[in-house]
C-alpha cells in the first residue's frame, strides 16, 4: 500500500518536479551551484584581481591601480629562490610519497583480507584526526637532539651515519630539526596519507583478471606491472600527487616549525599578508602554485597519464 | 595419439571446500573438450590448473607430458579466452591482440602483421584502432579469441566465453568456434554450464558435479547412456524416476531414466516391450514446436512432449484430465543405483 499525498498543492507540485525534470534538477543544484560559484571561485578571482593592485612601498598602502608589477616582482631573484625551494621540495615530497605509498597501497589492494584492510584504513586516517599542528610540533621534539631519532641513531651506533648525511650540502644542517632532511621527513610523513588513499582506490578498480589474462598470454610479472597494472594506476598516483604537490606547495606551518631559515611560498604569503601588508603581492604569490599545478597536469596527460581514464 | 593435458587424482581444495576432488582426465591432441556442470561444480576451477592461475593442492598435472604444477602461467603453452573476456582497456584493439607476441620480444612490425592476420579471422581487421569500450560483446568476444590465437596455443582454454551473448549470437559464435578448431587443429578444453553448448559442439564431454567428474564421453554417448541421475537430468531434460516409482512400473527398484520424447500416448494397442503409466494432468505448456505435458504419476511428476505438428489444441488433454503414456522399453536408462543429488 502506497500512501498517496493527500494535500492536492503539495501533490501538484511533486507531480509537475516529477514531470519537469530540468525543475528538479535546477531546485536540487541552485544552493551548491550559488555555494560554489560565490564563495569558492568569487573569492578565488577576487584574490586574483588583488594581484594587479598596486603597493605603495612607502606609504604601506594598497591602491587599486592596476598593475603586473607583483607578477614581475615574483621573478627577482629572492622570490624567485623562495619558488624553486618549495618547488624542489614539494617535487621531492612527492615522489617520495608515491614510492612509499604505492607498495603499501599494492599491498592493501591485492593481498590484504578485509580485516587488513581496515586496520591500515585506521592506520592511515588516525594520523589525520589528530591537529596538523600537533603532529608538526611533535615533530620537532622527535627530530630534535634530546629526541628519540637521536636517541635511535646512538643505540644503533650510526650517530657517525646521520651526521654525516647532516654535513651534506642543501639536505644537511646542524641537528635534524634544522635540516632540510627533516623538513622532507615530515612533510612526507604528513601528505603519505593523501598519495596511498587515491593509489588504492585505482588499484581496486583493477580487475585481477586483466593482470591473470597478461600472465596468460605470457608476460612475465615485471612486463605485466609495467604495461598493464601501471597504466591503469597512474591516473591514481596523479591524484595522489596533486594533493601531496599542492599541500606542499601552500604550507606555511611546517617550513616555520622545522628546518633551516628561508622562506617557503606559504610563509612567504603569511608573512606579506600579515606582517607587511602587502596584499597584492601574497595575491601573485597564491597564485604560483596554480600556475605550477596547471603546468604539472598538462605534462602528466602529455606523457599520456590520463590515456587509461 | 598425444595427450595434451593429464590430470591425475587432482585435487584443489579451500580450506575444507573442495573445488576440485580427485579429479583424472585425459584430453587428447586436437579435440574439442568440453567441461561441463553447474555453477560451483569445480569445472572452472580444473580450467583455471591448467592456466595456471591456480595450483593444485595435491595431484599432478601434465600438459604434453610436462609437469605443469608449479610453473607459472606465463611458461606454459595454453591461452585462455576469459569470461569477461578481460581486454585491457587502455589499449586498443590491435595492441590487444598484440601483447601476447610483444611481451615476447617480438619484433614490433611482425607482431602488427600477425596481429592483423589474428584479427582477420574473426572478421574484426576495420576496428583494430578501437578501443574495447567501444565494441559491442560480441566483437569483445572476437578479439579476445584472436588475442589467445595469435600466439599459437597448443591448447585453447575458453571459459564459458559465450555466457554474455543472446541466442542468436551465441549460435553463431558457436558455428565459428567450431569452423576454428577444425581450421587450426588444437586442443580445445571449453567450459560451460550450457549442456546444448557442450552437447553440440564437442568431441568429448566431461559432466562436473560438486568436484568431481561424474562421466567423460562422447555427447551421444552421455545424451544416450547417462550413468548417473545427475547426468541423465543435467544433460538434456530427463524424467528420473525414483525407486518407488520404478517399482510400480517395473517390479524392480532399480532407478531409471526416461526421456520426454520418448513418451508417447497409449492409444490401446498393443504394445509388447513397453512399460505404461497413468496420473493426472497437472500442467500443459505450449512451447511452439511442441507441447510439453507434466502429469502427477502418484508419488512424482512425469512431463513429456509432443509434438505441435501431430496433435492440434483439441486432441490435446486437458489439466486434469486422465492419461496413459507408454515408452519403449529401449528407451529407459538403468541408473547406478543411488539417492538422486544435484
Amino acid at each position: 500500500m502506497q500512501t498517496a499525498i493527500t494535500n492536492p498543492i503539495l501533490r501538484s507540485f511533486s507531480n509537475t518536479l516529477y514531470r519537469k525534470n530540468n525543475w528538479f534538477l535546477l531546485l536540487l543544484l541552485t544552493p551548491p551551484l550559488l555555494w560554489f560559484g560565490v564563495v569558492y571561485l568569487g573569492s578565488l578571482f577576487a584574490l586574483l584581481w588583488q594581484s594587479f593592485y598596486t603597493f605603495d612601498d612607502f606609504s604601506m598602502a594598497v591602491t587599486n591601480e592596476l598593475t603586473l608589477g607583483n607578477y614581475r616582482l615574483l621573478f627577482d631573484s629572492t622570490n624567485l629562490d623562495i619558488i624553486m625551494r618549495t618547488l624542489s621540495m614539494a617535487v621531492a615530497v612527492t615522489l617520495a610519497c608515491a614510492c612509499i605509498g604505492f607498495p603499501i597501497a599494492y599491498y592493501m589492494t591485492r593481498y590484504g583480507s578485509a580485516r587488513e584492510k581496515g586496520f591500515f584504513y585506521i592506520a592511515l586516517m588516525l594520523p589525520m584526526w589528530a591537529s596538523y599542528i600537533v603532529k608538526t610540533y611533535a615533530w620537532t621534539i622527535i627530530l630534535s637532539q634530546q629526541g628519540i631519532l637521536y636517541w635511535l641513531f646512538n643505540h644503533l651506533g650510526l650517530t657517525g651515519a646521520l651526521n654525516a648525511a647532516l654535513q651534506l650540502p642543501v639536505i644537511g644542517g646542524n641537528t635534524l630539526a634544522t635540516s632540510n632532511l627533516g623538513r622532507f621527513i615530515v612533510f612526507t610523513y604528513i601528505w603519505l596519507p593523501f598519495m596511498i588513499l587515491p593509489i588504492q582506490a585505482a588499484l581496486e578498480r583493477v580487475p585481477t583478471n586483466l593482470l591473470q589474462a597478461s600472465s596468460d598470454l605470457g608476460a612475465k610479472p615485471a612486463q605485466t606491472f609495467r604495461k598493464v597494472l601501471l597504466p591503469l594506476v597512474i591516473p591514481g598516483v596523479v591524484a595522489g600527487s596533486i594533493f601531496t604537490f599542492s599541500l606542499t606547495l601552500g604550507d606555511y606551518i611546517i617550513p616555520q616549525l622545522i628546518g633551516p631559515s628561508g622562506l617557503y611560498i606559504g610563509t612567504m604569503v603569511y608573512t606579506m599578508q600579515g606582517s607587511i601588508g602587502n596584499m597584492p603581492l601574497a595575491a601573485a604569490f597564491t597564485v604560483v602554485p596554480i600556475v605550477l599545478i596547471f603546468i604539472y597536469l598538462a605534462l602528466a596527460k602529455r606523457a599520456g597519464a590520463f590515456d587509461a581514464l | 595419439m598425444i595427450i595434451a593435458v593429464e590430470f591425475t587424482h587432482v585435487s584443489r581444495h579451500y580450506g575444507n571446500v573442495k573445488a576440485v576432488d580427485d579429479v583424472s582426465i585425459c584430453i587428447a591432441e586436437g579435440e574439442f573438450f568440453s567441461m561441463l556442470g553447474p555453477s560451483g561444480s569445480g569445472k572452472t576451477t580444473c580450467l583455471r590448473l591448467i592456466a595456471g592461475f591456480e595450483q593444485p593442492t595435491s595431484g599432478s598435472i601434465q600438459i604434453f607430458g610436462q609437469e605443469a604444477a608449479g610453473a607459472p602461467p606465463y611458461e606454459r603453452e595454453v591461452n585462455t579466452v576469459f569470461q569477461d573476456y578481460a581486454l585491457f582497456p587502455h589499449m586498443n584493439v590491435l595492441d590487444n591482440v598484440a601483447y601476447g607476441l610483444s611481451v615476447k620480444g617480438i619484433a614490433k612490425h611482425a607482431c602488427i602483421t600477425r596481429a592483423e592476420e589474428a584479427l582477420n579471422m574473426v572478421a574484426l581487421a576495420e576496428y583494430s584502432k578501437r578501443k574495447p569500450s567501444e565494441l559491442s560483446g560480441g566483437q569483445r568476444q572476437r578479439v579476445a579469441l584472436a588475442r589467445a590465437l595469435v600466439n599459437k596455443p597448443r591448447v585453447l582454454l575458453l571459459d564459458e566465453p559465450l555466457g554474455a551473448l543472446d541466442l542468436k549470437l551465441r549460435e553463431q559464435m558457436q558455428h565459428e568456434l567450431k569452423t576454428l578448431h577444425k581450421q587450426l587443429g588444437i586442443t580445445f578444453i571449453y567450459v560451460t554450464h550450457d549442456q546444448t553448448e557442450a552437447l553440440s559442439m564437442s568431441d568429448r564431454v566431461a559432466v562436473f558435479n560438486k568436484g568431481r567428474i561424474e562421466q567423460v564421453d562422447s555427447p551421444r554417448n552421455l545424451y544416450r547412456q547417462p550413468k548417473t541421475s545427475f547426468v541423465a537430468d543435467f544433460v538434456g531434460t530427463s524424467n528420473v524416476i525414483n525407486s518407488e516409482l520404478a517399482l510400480q512400473i517395473t517390479a524392480n527398484h532399480q532407478p531409471f531414466s526416461i526421456r520426454p520424447e520418448h513418451i508417447f500416448f497409449d492409444n490401446g494397442a498393443k504394445h509388447p516391450n513397453t512399460f505404461a503409466v497413468n496420473g493426472t494432468v497437472v500442467d500443459l505448456q505450449y512451447q511452439g514446436a511442441n507441447n510439453k505435458i507434466t502429469f502427477d504419476a502418484g508419488t512424482q511428476k512425469i512431463s513429456f512432449v509432443v509434438s505441435s505438428a501431430d496433435y492440434n489444441e483439441a486432441e490435446l488433454p486437458k489439466i486434469g484430465n486422465y492419461l496413459i503414456v507408454r515408452w519403449l522399453k529401449s528407451n529407459m536408462v538403468m541408473l547406478e543405483n543411488k539417492s538422486k543429488s544435484i
